[in-house]
């Protein structure tokens, strides 16, 4: 073990994984993120929180986790390299560990084009692969990325973001790899619709052993609506949802479609549990919190282990 | 080369309004090249400006000049024999002419009439696109000649992110993905080996993270 984190606990011990999200509200109410929060206790291992996600400003992650850790889960930081650069980064993670903050996942983070703040410079100091490697020798070599000693180093379970539906696709694994060398402890992947994709992205996983160096958590993301499918569909770069997901929402009647939603959700982790080399699920609900539990438990994932 | 683009009219109208008598100075290096501020251009903004103040009601009296090299002290010391009879200078050169004029002619106002965009390429007849932003520690010989600095949207060293879609940027379309391109440089120079190993943080200090920066060679400075 690497570190205390519950969720390496999970994986280690064997079990199939589970984590979900919450993403902050925007403004400073803590009673949201406890409320938000509610839906995940006892249904999920660590619960990712979103670091302004879509580039729109949010309570920062740090601050949102440490919420969620006194209500006693287990937050999962999330990182992305466009608004800090190193210095602000490493200090985080410094006081997010002071607080009993153990994971996190490295991101580089969506372009704030796409969000409420346009005119912002992006930082990018570092990129998430040179996150990752600056995490991993904080705590393997307890060291800041400038070289100087840490006294006592941050020990964060590392996590990274693989998107298999992404272009060029031969890349994906390679990019998949180098992530791993840089100390990736596990992976969540983008949504996956395309169960095909991923399993051919998972061949070439497996072909190189990946799945054995790291632990692959599949993403998957419960659809609401038609609307919502075809907006993934069309406009979300890098999501890859099939024509047939779209017509079989817009097959059902409007009030029926959450319900299908869920369904091809539940469907979609029975499907991934067949696949060899996943050892847990993502579940990204996204502002839709108090339905993870319903699909964490139809899908045969509860009660979660004690490890 | 630098390229830069015209400022809108009004914006320099707003500049030369206290003004009877201006100077207008081109450049004829990378300015010209990018149309933006050269001998031609220094024609068409004087004559756009002593339209505008004559429609606005008042007059102006605009000389034209353009220099070999406005970045250039040696060069801009040709202005002196028409500094004098003038109230201000507007120059077309990018933000590296303007200054030298300013660092000259310490009594005079100066101001920029073109934005300064980037160091860049021509894609074809009219379009510039950026190539290279000074980084001072060329990685170009890992990445295929091109440059992920310059080129990424999020300035990605290691590799493309989920965003990259059919070869564009997740910013738009007309934005090709720079990894895409690296990826397919790599496999025809037979290079893919490269793309596997970690580039590591970057040094930013000679990218200017240390302060403004100078070259110093000893062999030739005076």
């Amino acid at each position: 073990m690497r570190t205390e984190s519950k969720l390496e606990k999970v994986l280690a011990a064997g079990h199939l994984a589970v984590t979900s999200e919450c993403g902050p509200p925007r403004g400073s109410m803590a009673d949201k993120v406890i409320e938000k929060g509610k839906y995940l206790h006892g249904v999920v291992d660590a619960v990712n929180v979103t670091d302004n996600q879509t580039a729109m400003v949010r309570m920062s992650s740090f601050a949102a986790s440490v919420l969620l850790k006194q209500q006693g889960h287990n937050p999962l930081l999330q990182m992305v390299t466009r608004d800090r650069n190193r210095l602000a980064m490493q200090a985080d993670i410094l006081g997010a560990y002071a607080l009993g903050i153990d994971t996190m996942l490295c991101l580089s983070g969506d372009h704030t084009r796409f969000g409420d703040h346009p005119m912002a410079m992006n930082v990018h100091d570092i990129d998430s692969v040179q996150l990752i490697q600056m995490v991993k020798n904080m705590r393997d070599e307890g060291k800041f990325q400038g070289g100087a000693e840490i006294k006592n180093p941050p020990k964060m379970f590392i996590g990274a973001a693989a998107n298999p539906f992404a272009d060029p696709f031969e890349l994906r694994v390679l990019r998949l790899a180098k992530k791993i060398a840089a100390g990736a402890d596990f992976i969540q992947t983008q949504c996956i619709f395309n169960v095909d994709k991923f399993e051919q992205w998972m061949e070439g996983v497996r072909a190189r052993g990946l799945h054995k160096q790291t632990y692959i958590l599949a993403g998957v993301t419960p659809i609401k609506s038609v609307g919502a499918a075809r907006y993934m569909k069309n406009k979300v770069p890098g999501m890859d949802v099939p024509q047939e997901i779209v017509d079989r929402m817009a097959a059902v009647p409007k009030e029926k479609q959450p319900e299908e939603g869920i369904a091809i959700c539940i469907e979609t982790i029975e499907r991934l549990k067949k696949v060899e080399g996943v050892a847990g699920f993502h579940i990204m609900a996204i502002d839709w919190e108090e339905k993870v539990k319903e699909i964490v438990e139809r899908a045969g994932l509860l009660p979660r282990p004690q490890v | 080369m630098i390229t830069a683009e015209r400022k809108p009219l009004e914006e320099l109208m707003e500049y030369i309004k206290p003004f009877k008598r201006i100077l207008l100075v081109g450049c004829n290096e990378c300015v010209t090249v990018c149309a933006a501020g050269g001998r031609k251009e220094v024609g068409l903004l004087a004559s756009g400006l002593h339209m505008a103040v004559l429609k606005s009601g008042a007059t102006i009296e605009i000389r034209e000049h353009t220099l070999e090299r406005q970045c250039d002290p040696e060069y801009v010391e040709e202005l002196v024999p028409m500094i004098d009879g003038v109230e201000a200078v507007m120059s077309m050169a990018c933000g590296c002419g303007v200054q030298e004029i300013a660092r000259r002619f310490k009594n005079k106002p100066v101001f920029p009439a073109v934005n300064t965009k980037f160091m860049g390429a021509s894609e074809r007849q009219g379009v510039w696109s950026e190539r290279c932003q000074g980084c001072g520690d060329c990685l170009l010989g890992m990445t295929g000649g091109i440059c992920p600095i310059a080129r990424c949207a999020k300035q990605l060293m290691n590799g493309p992110c989920g965003g990259s879609t059919g070869g564009h940027c997740e910013i738009g379309d007309d934005t090709d993905c720079a990894w895409a391109l690296i990826w397919e440089r790599l496999k025809a120079l037979g290079q893919i080996e490269r793309y596997v190993e970690i580039t590591p943080a970057k040094d930013w200090r000679p990218g200017g993270g240390s302060g403004p920066r100078k070259i110093i060679r000893e062999d030739l400075a005076e």
